[in-house]
């Protein structure tokens, strides 16, 4: 115990004084801190009450009087419930998907298979999308326009994701091709894509598209956006897909060709495999940006988490002056969402 | 077997024809539809309109912009907004990063794990909501104008933005304006408003979190043996860093540094959503306000497009340098 103090906190004079400088930070900023956070904090959902505060704590109340806002935005208020299950089913594929090799083991004492996973989350997700849309079996439909909140968020980032990474692996494999024009095509394409924010490409989607779509496949602005955030996820997966498939020795592509595979074969069941395990703590990593840049539809008005948040409190003055509260709520949800994958991330990699 | 070959070669021409073919019907397909839709709406494509008077002001300009000069200088105006916050966010977020970096990798338990902290806490929140946290706490949190903080001497700061000492060149060579309390305001010196602010220390806190785990990765790419070496022959903890470390993991951090600074350039553009007037935000108000999307959206594809490549560019030069170093050495 003494020789860990010694060496981690006291190890010389520049690290004591390091000790002492943190801890008597800590000790001035903590106390206030908790104060604020904990003890003088308003728990109820109670704007008097918040307003006497005076700022002297938090109004953790703004969340309990907002939180229906916040995590499904305009979806109409008596079918909350819909959202709610379709998020929790989102999540159960998610869940059930990062946990898979091991979930197998415990469940089945093997691995589940692929296939049958890939099947039930399908299924889900399927399940979800019908939830949230309705318009049978008793359920009103609901206009995509008034979706919100946290599923909207994780619709569209798992959207983004399972669109972009067929088109990703394509692109990547185009760049590599022996075909001038189509590996011109390709590495043109991730370049200029890549090149950009992602802000002008929403833009794209709110104001160019309509102008060559059909009418009716160009009114429906989600559909629109997804479609945006897919070829912009494409362009990104496809240099980190690029990557595995260089860490793939050569060797292996002619020695399954004189085996006798067919080019597209060998890609199948010889390289593909190993490049997409290679890159999967990268890919991750560019799964963790895509959720993160979701919540950029903000700005061509589609109501998403932080939209959502945004809509609950701007309009009410009650409640407005407790965005910071508000802030703090949806940073938690995303931040859990963004360190679970890059812990598991990290787990595979030292696997 | 020579069979074979031409009939392989025959058929990757037919491959390539066919996706550039595609490709172009496509394209003249999606260029006749915008033409007649551009049509309907009466709006004339061409890049014309720049030259028309922009009719809206801009909150804060490094020119004197109003609302009668053209679109033109509208973009311009947005696009030195955009440097005039990028460019500082690049040199903040170098110090926090390299400070954040070197924290995670310090003998001290206590700064490891704030640095580990730190890391953790801003990667892992979208730099948007980050952005808008940042401008709440500046608007509404801090004290107005009349009660502002001086922090530091002549640095005070409030709801209204911060108002800083300026080298007064009018006055005299090396001189400082410095701002004073007035009655009602802060007189003198230079003045930065809370969107600047909280773009700038919202794209400097987010990129550091990056840029610190670069930092650390660089540095620990040098094998243990070569410190220990170094540490055999008398040299101290610093002369070791200086002489021996960073030298090898300079090579290793340039290029993704590089790649991150291009990032947070291109990030600056979330600028919009607290009303920092930089160029999307510019070209967003163009396009509300014109309807000639595809030529707004051309100028931003184009400017950034520009700022990636020069970001190559450089990149490639300083690659080259150390190849030309390398080999010499």
């Amino acid at each position: 115990m003494i020789a860990w103090l010694r060496g981690n906190l006291f190890s010389g004079w520049a690290s004591g004084l390091a000790t002492l400088l943190v801890c008597a930070g800590a000790a001035a900023l903590l106390p206030d801190l908790l104060r604020w956070g904990a003890t003088h904090a308003v728990f109820a959902p109670d704007a008097e009450q918040c307003r006497a505060l005076d700022g002297a704590g938090a109004c953790w109340g703004v969340i309990a009087e907002k939180y229906r806002l916040v995590l499904f935005g305009r979806y109409p208020h008596a079918e909350h419930w819909r959202p709610a299950l379709a998020t929790a089913l989102v999540l159960a594929v998610l869940a059930g998907f990062l946990l898979l090799p091991r979930a197998g083991r415990f469940f089945l004492g093997r691995a589940v298979p692929l296939a049958a996973f890939a099947a039930f989350g399908i299924a889900a997700l399927a399940g979800a999308l019908f939830l949230m849309a309705g318009g049978a079996l008793g359920l009103a439909a609901v206009d995509t326009s008034r979706w919100g909140g946290l599923p909207l968020t994780l619709l569209l980032a798992l959207g983004a994701v399972v669109g972009a990474l067929p088109g990703g692996i394509l692109l990547a494999l185009g760049r590599r091709s022996s075909l001038p024009a189509i590996r011109a095509l390709c590495a043109v394409y991730i370049e200029l894509v890549r090149g950009l924010p992602l802000i002008p490409v929403l833009f794209m989607a709110a104001f160019l598209f309509p102008l060559f779509l059909p009418r009716g496949l160009g009114a429906d602005v989600l559909l629109r956006v997804l479609v945006a955030l897919i070829l912009f996820a494409a362009a990104h997966l496809a240099e980190v897909v690029r990557g595995g498939l260089q860490s793939v020795p050569q060797g292996q592509y002619d020695t399954a060709r004189a085996l006798g595979f067919t080019p597209w074969q060998v890609q199948r069941y010889i390289i593909l495999p190993q490049a997409l395990r290679a890159a999967l703590p990268a890919l991750t990593n560019s799964f963790i940006a895509v959720f993160k840049d979701v919540s950029l539809v903000t700005v061509v008005s589609l109501y998403e988490l932080t939209g959502a948040l945004q809509l609950a409190l701007a309009g009410d003055a009650d409640w407005r002056p407790y965005f910071l509260e508000g802030y703090l709520f949806i940073g938690a949800i995303y931040w859990a969402g963004c360190f679970a994958l890059s812990r598991w991330s990290a787990r595979m990699e030292a696997r | 077997m020579r069979r074979r070959f031409a009939e392989a070669g025959r058929r990757a021409f037919l491959w390539q024809a066919l996706a550039v073919g595609l490709l172009l019907l496509g394209g003249w397909w999606v260029a006749g539809r915008v033409e007649g839709e551009l049509a309907a709406r009466g709006i004339r494509s061409g890049f014309g309109f720049l030259l028309q008077p922009a009719g809206f002001e801009i909150g804060e300009s490094l020119f004197d912009f109003h609302a009668g000069l053209a679109y033109w200088q509208a973009f311009l105006v947005g696009f030195a907004n955009t440097l005039r916050v990028a460019l500082p966010g690049l040199l903040l977020a170098t110090v926090l990063g390299a400070l954040i970096g070197f924290a995670r990798l310090s003998p001290n338990f206590l700064l490891r794990a704030l640095g580990t902290a730190y890391v953790e806490v801003f990667r892992n929140v979208p730099l948007l909501l980050q952005l808008l946290t940042w401008y709440f706490l500046l608007t509404e949190k801090l004290p107005p104008v009349a009660d502002a903080v001086e922090f530091l001497p002549g640095f005070f700061l409030s709801k209204s933005g911060l108002a800083f000492p300026l080298p007064a060149f009018a006055v005299a060579a090396g001189e400082l304006a410095w701002p004073q309390r007035g009655l009602l305001n802060i007189e003198g010196g230079a003045t930065v408003t809370p969107e600047y602010l909280a773009v700038l220390l919202g794209l400097a806190a987010y990129s550091a979190a990056y840029l610190a785990e670069i930092v650390r990765a660089g540095i620990l790419s040098v094998s243990r043996g070569q410190v220990e070496a170094a540490a055999a022959l008398g040299l101290t903890a610093r002369q070791r860093m200086r002489w021996v470390v960073l030298p090898q993991a300079l090579r290793l951090i340039v290029p993704p540094a590089g790649n991150q600074y291009l990032n947070l350039t291109k990030n600056s553009s979330l600028a919009v959503v607290v009303g920092y007037p930089d160029l999307v935000s510019v070209a967003n108000t163009t396009l509300n306000q014109t309807g000639q999307a595809v030529e707004c959206i051309a100028i931003l594809i184009a400017v950034y497009l520009a700022l990636s490549l020069a970001t190559a560019a450089l990149l490639a030069l300083y690659n080259a340098r150390l190849l030309r170093r390398g080999s010499a050495a």
